[in-house]
């Protein structure tokens, strides 16, 4: 078993859905980002995600792309992200990270080379926003021979006919885009989310994580309610931008007010056992 | 590659809309359902006997189609005069920039234009550079009653105001981005997020050959026309073909189709002009196959300018509509094996053909087309009299004009 597949198993067993936590590496500085990272799991972040930065997020709105240029300009790299999860693995061995983030650095820093260094750094899955199946063939035999997850997106927009396709390419956990559009632009509702699950359910016996649009609490536990776990990343993202000084740098209590919002998010989730 | 070398390079691209290892589609999977949509629907087109009858009715009777080939005589009298005895090429020019709207831009938005209309899209968006592929589908949007959203870096709004206020007239909302550097490559990350989330009833109208396939392909396809033209017309003129074509690189879509048509004509030398802005030993130029090396950006693995980590570099030049840092994937593919040769010239050597061109010929041409005279300019005296080249005019620098004014220190 994978440290995601542990997860939504013990999960499973409490009977809640997972509090999925995104942030960029490097926002606002390796330091802050390094003290939030590390404080995640007591926060209540069953699942972290750590986005890479990349100068053309194409599938982010303004927030991320924001906290991505605020990471690029305190000197994020593929090699430092990755620094970053070895460090987090020193006292921590049980919560799955997952990188999220696009080819180009991946290309640059070699395939091949990131897929070894990520596994031995203590990465549990990628993301790879920019890699639709039809393009994974140079990347899914370098994640199977490093026992990384390959998390795919499925959208509103992804078609029966598609989908199982894209399952089938799928491993760990499903993450439902649950609105067309970009990350933290709008929410779906819970009867758009209710639809939408079982039309997946058919296809696949993996967790579901809806993300896109969840910002507060409630809307967290919804979406973790009807699927298996809720991931949340403007919201907190937005949290960071808004505790920083006029030059962007982080204040005393940065690292406290998103793990605070964190917190609020588990407990929401932790109060709402699954729908089914 | 162990596969056996192509007997055509007009073959491609493969199944996964590929060039080689160039191309393909690397898209989120928000916008892949729709890729896919929009490849269906082009390649039933090709098919569609009244839909090509549509496009070339609107070529001819809209556009102005076929432009003309203009032997520019004046200029080849002037590069002769300072080359050695018995040099200097006799050279053409493919006058794209007396399409409607002033640009080649306008045929392959037209094409697409009625694809969109074929798909059932109600509502149009592009991105733009130097504003011409933006003025090309506001204005196919009026003629045919489509509501039109174009995307444009902020610093491109201002630089190229006449063309923002064309687009305004035409009736088009123009959205200044302001991520990154505020240019094209910016213009086209908002236009790809503003598709995602409005699927349901809109095309996206890209001006380049560049973009996830199909797009690559099909505005190269529709751009052909340029070089269809150029071929049956130097046949004509001069009962030959060219011995080399001469064409701007921004994204590439004015260079591929001149050149697509001439591909498997080994007697033509191709040269594809990239914008070396102030130099390609500076970190300011838009030289992506010269300077840059494979990635992947905006849908497609194409030679890109990006640094050692792999985020992509702001590109610098004069013209706008050359500014990004990327390229077609075809071109990176022709690159790499060979088939064009990519060069490039200065803003300095842009400007001084603009000025040349102006007073030789009488055609002020844009600042992208200005790049292919500039090079035209070199290697002209470098062939003999009895060598043709055909450069390709592909708009007109009245949208310029300001820009020019400024770095010659003119105010107007």
């Amino acid at each position: 078993m994978t440290r995601i597949a542990d997860r939504f198993a013990a999960l499973k067993a409490e009977g809640r859905g997972a509090l999925v936590t995104f942030l960029e590496g490097y926002d606002p500085d390796p330091a802050t980002s390094m003290a939030i990272l590390r404080g995640l799991p007591a926060a209540g972040a069953d699942v972290i995600e750590i986005g890479v930065p990349f100068t053309d997020p194409m599938a982010d709105g303004p927030s991320i792309q924001r906290g991505g240029l605020r990471a690029l300009k305190a000197g994020a790299t593929l090699a430092g992200v990755l620094a970053m999860v070895r460090d987090f693995r020193k006292d921590n061995a049980t919560t799955p990270i997952v990188l999220m983030g696009y080819y180009n650095p991946i290309l640059s820093y070699g395939t091949e080379r990131f897929c070894t260094d990520a596994a031995a750094s203590g990465v549990d899955g990628l993301i790879i926003v920019d890699v639709p199946p039809e393009e994974a063939d140079e990347v899914e035999p370098l994640t199977k021979a490093n026992n990384l997850d390959l998390i795919r997106l499925i959208a509103p927009t992804t078609d029966d006919a598609r989908l199982p396709r894209v399952l089938a390419a799928t491993t760990g956990f499903v993450y439902y885009v649950s609105i067309t559009g970009i990350t933290g632009t709008r929410s779906a509702s819970g009867a758009d989310l209710a639809a939408a699950m079982p039309r997946l359910r058919k296809h696949t016996d993996l967790p579901i994580c809806i993300g896109f649009g969840i910002r507060t609490p409630e809307q967290a536990a919804e979406a973790a309610r009807l699927s298996d776990g809720a991931v949340v990343g403007t919201a907190l993202v937005d949290t960071l931008a808004e505790s920083l000084d006029e030059n962007g740098r982080a204040k005393p209590d940065t690292v406290r007010k998103v793990l605070d919002r964190v917190r609020a998010l588990a407990e929401a989730i932790r109060a709402t056992p699954k729908a089914a | 590659m162990n596969k056996p070398l192509p007997n055509s390079y007009r073959q491609g691209p493969d199944g996964r809309g590929r060039f080689g290892q160039f191309g393909g589609r690397f898209v989120a999977e928000t916008l892949m359902p729709l890729i896919l949509e929009v490849e269906k629907a082009y390649e039933e087109s090709k098919k569609d006997a009244a839909f090509q009858a549509e496009w070339r009715r609107l070529l001819t009777h809209y556009v102005g189609r076929p432009s003309p080939l203009w032997y520019a005589d004046r200029l080849t009298q002037h590069l002769r005069a300072k080359a050695a005895p018995g040099m200097g090429a006799k050279v053409y020019f493919k006058r794209d920039e007396l399409n409607h709207t002033g640009a080649h831009k306008i045929n392959a938005v037209l094409g697409q234009i009625l694809l969109a209309k074929k798909m059932g899209k109600t509502r149009i968006i592009a991105e733009t550079g130097a504003g011409q592929h933006g003025v090309a589908t506001a204005t196919a949007c009026a003629l045919f009653d489509l509501p039109c959203t174009v995307f444009m870096g902020a610093t491109d709004v201002e630089r190229q105001q006449p063309n923002v206020f064309r687009m305004k007239l035409l009736g088009a909302e123009v959205i200044p981005v302001t991520s990154g550097a505020a240019t094209l490559k910016d213009a086209m990350n908002e236009a790809l997020r503003y598709w995602v989330a409005n699927v349901h009833d809109t095309y996206y109208c890209i001006g380049t050959v560049a973009g996830p396939h199909p797009y690559p392909a099909m505005v190269r396809d529709f751009q052909s026309v340029i070089g269809e033209e150029a071929k049956a017309q130097m046949m004509a003129a001069e009962g030959r073909l060219p011995d080399a074509l001469v064409a701007a690189i921004g994204g590439g879509s004015n260079a591929m189709g001149l050149f697509y048509p001439f591909l498997d004509d080994e007697s033509v030398a191709m040269y594809g002009v990239e914008a070396a802005g102030k130099g390609v030993e500076t970190e300011e130029h838009a030289a992506s196959l010269t300077k840059g090396r494979p990635g992947v950006l905006h849908g497609n693995r194409t030679y890109l300018l990006q640094d050692e980590f792999g985020q992509i570099l702001e590109a610098h030049s004069i013209s706008a509509g050359l500014d990004y840092p990327g390229v077609g994937p075809e071109h990176s593919w022709l690159h790499e094996i060979g088939r064009v040769n990519y060069v490039h010239a200065t803003d300095d050597e842009a400007l001084a053909a603009f000025q040349l061109c102006s007073k030789l010929e009488g055609i002020i041409p844009a600042l992208e087309p200005a790049h292919a005279l500039a090079y035209v300019m070199h290697q002209a005296p470098a062939m003999a009299q009895d060598k043709i080249i055909v450069m390709n005019m592909c708009g007109r620098g009245d949208k310029d004009i300001f820009t020019v004014a400024r770095h010659l220190g003119v105010k107007l």
